[in-house]
């Protein structure tokens, strides 16, 4: 859409400001463990992009181009000052990044979490604030809610797709039943299932760009919120009660007839 | 005994409380000494029969919300009812769309934590929640430090749901705070995804399809094997965000819970994610051409196979019975 060509309704060209909450996690393809004596998860090791934040980048992106212009600023939260995760949003187009990074914050709980990026995200100009609808690591699932809380902003979750039209956000909404059309005025939070859209690969040159995009790196302190306790712990964990080991087999023509019998003796057919 | 009082968050749709509500209220009356509800739309009246048959004495109307999402009215109102010194012990909430809004909000607004994603309660002094990670190998058992109440998003299918035989629930209003703009969202339309056959997270058979199955127009094959067992038909949650299949059929962490009979897995690999919602079927059977597919770890009868060749053949061989 240029500049000074042919506009649908406005004059103007709204630019759209969009804040993406991304998180960067343990990679899940290499062992998970949890820390001695807290039992939280081991974030020592690599840290990479939540693949389910790769779709909330995607539609951040794919709506400021769509209102003709706007930043899609990265928020995030992670221990060590880690930044690999965020240049590969950063790679697929984000301008820049904020990061909270403060060992005061290690073990934080979802609302603790969702207090530092909240307060991060007051120093931004977002009209929309996108987030994924959980962390693939942790999927507590209420961090993007608390956040739009502690902001006074209303939000959708579960959004299956996303368009904005002047100065609201329309989503379809998944429901127990199917879904629903459900509409916010903005500034508004939104957070985006897989195949709300398809993610964009970082092409070479966004992953050359990346490496000089503003990343900058925040304390608790420096956000002017005090980490306190988490209110919560972990009292032991247990292994759960395994399944007795089925009986696996490869099928020679004869998969089919196993399983009618393994119907048959449960007397369903 | 030794924790007072619970509130559930109650769920309702027209037909009148949800399952997980009952099952909620259900897990409460042996936890605690008095258990309450807090509900809102326009049928708590009409539901207070049945949620004081589940245990609660007391019922808190938050009234009509019209057509916002009840995330803001809702945790708004119990937010207010625990900073004026009427609030519970410990408050359950459902794990569905609107429950997981309600618990977040409510966090935030009455600064208190939230544990969720819980598939049991153990009580006494406090309540212990447990929680399955690493795909459910493990169980996680965490407590609340601080003060009260907790708020619990428990998952449902975790307790059974049993009449009490109680008296209908006292209706009792309860104000919705001062909301600015988070009560902005309004739901414009509803789509109902019609099915046929049993409900999903009720039927004695679910047969679910996945990525494995290729393409949308295979889907068919599940729908055909499901009927043909009078069965419902459920999916991976990558075939859904696809759009192969309605959001509806949707079985895993953020789609239904089921807990069938049997539960026939065509083309899933067992992603931790979709292992949450039925990993506690009675028996499981699984297709599927990849022998390490996390599946074969939970399944009772594993076929490594080719659901092309070996779901028609299964179909075949029902049909001609």
């Amino acid at each position: 859409m240029k500049i000074g060509g042919p506009v649908a309704s406005s004059a103007y060209i709204e630019l759209m400001n969009v804040v993406v909450c991304v998180k960067q996690i343990p990679d899940p393809a290499a062992p998970q463990s949890l820390e001695p004596g807290t039992n939280t998860l081991d974030r020592s090791g690599k840290l990479i992009l939540d693949d389910s934040d790769a779709y909330g980048v995607e539609m951040a992106l794919q709506l400021a181009e769509q209102a003709g212009g706007g930043e899609v600023t990265l928020v995030s939260m992670a221990p060590n000052d880690e930044t690999s995760g965020l240049r590969t949003a950063l790679a697929m187009g984000a301008a820049s990044a904020i990061l909270i990074s403060d060992p005061a914050l290690k073990g934080a709980d979802a609302l603790t979490t969702a207090k530092m990026l909240a307060a991060a995200i007051k120093r931004t100009n977002a009209d929309l604030i996108i987030a994924a609808t959980e962390s693939s690591d942790g999927y507590t699932g209420t961090t993007p809610v608390q956040v739009a809380e502690l902001l006074g902003l209303p939000s959708i979750t579960f959004a299956k797709s996303v368009s904005v039209d002047g100065s609201s956000v329309k989503v379809e909404r998944q429901t127990e039943s199917g879904y629903d059309d459900v509409t916010s005025p903005l500034p508004a939070l939104v957070t985006v299932t897989a195949g709300v859209v398809e993610p964009r690969y970082p092409s070479f040159k966004g992953i050359m760009a990346a490496k000089s995009k503003p990343v900058e790196i925040l304390t608790a302190a420096d956000l002017g919120v005090t980490a306190g306790q988490t209110g919560q712990e972990i009292t032991s964990v247990v292994e759960a009660e395994a399944r007795a080991a089925g009986e696996i087999v490869v099928d020679e023509g004869d998969g089919a007839q196993r399983i009618v019998t393994f119907l048959e003796a449960l007397k369903l057919v | 005994m030794a924790i007072d009082k619970i509130w559930v968050v109650a769920e309702a749709t027209e037909a009148g409380p949800t399952t997980v509500t009952l099952e909620l209220l259900t897990a409460a009356r042996g936890l605690a000494s008095t258990v309450e509800a807090v509900a809102w739309g326009t049928t708590t009246a009409a539901n207070a029969a049945v949620l004081g048959e589940y245990g609660a004495s007391t019922v808190h109307d938050i009234g009509d919300i019209g057509d916002a999402l009840p995330g803001a009215p809702v945790a708004s109102a119990i937010a207010t009812a625990i900073a004026s010194g009427a609030g519970p012990t410990a408050i359950l909430v459902p794990t569905s769309y609107d429950g997981r809004d309600i618990a977040g909000r409510l966090s935030a607004r009455a600064d208190l934590p939230v544990l969720t994603n819980i598939t049991g309660l153990v009580g006494g002094d406090e309540l212990t929640s447990q929680h399955p990670i690493f795909g459910g190998a493990q169980i996680v058992n965490a407590r609340f430090t601080g003060q009260a109440p907790g708020i619990f998003v428990v998952r449902a299918k975790s307790f059974a749901a049993e009449s009490a035989g109680g008296a209908p629930a006292a209706v009792s209003p309860l104000a919705v705070g001062d909301l600015g703009a988070t009560n902005a969202a309004a739901v414009v339309t509803r789509h109902i995804e019609e099915r046929t056959g049993p409900k999903l997270d009720e039927a004695p058979v679910v047969v679910s399809g996945g990525r494995g199955l290729g393409e949308a127009a295979n889907y068919s094959l599940i729908e055909d094997l499901a009927k043909l067992l009078n069965g419902a038909a459920g999916a991976s949650r990558a075939i859904v965000d696809a759009g192969w299949v309605p959001y509806s059929h949707q079985v895993g962490q953020t789609g239904k819970t089921v807990k069938p009979t049997v539960y026939l897995a065509c083309g899933i690999s067992g992603a931790t994610q979709h292992m949450v919602g039925m990993k506690g079927s009675k028996n499981i059977i699984a297709i599927n051409k990849d022998q390490d597919a996390p599946i074969f770890g939970v399944a009772d009868l594993g076929i490594v196979g080719d659901v092309h060749k070996v779901v028609p053949a299964l179909i075949e061989a029902l049909k001609a019975r």
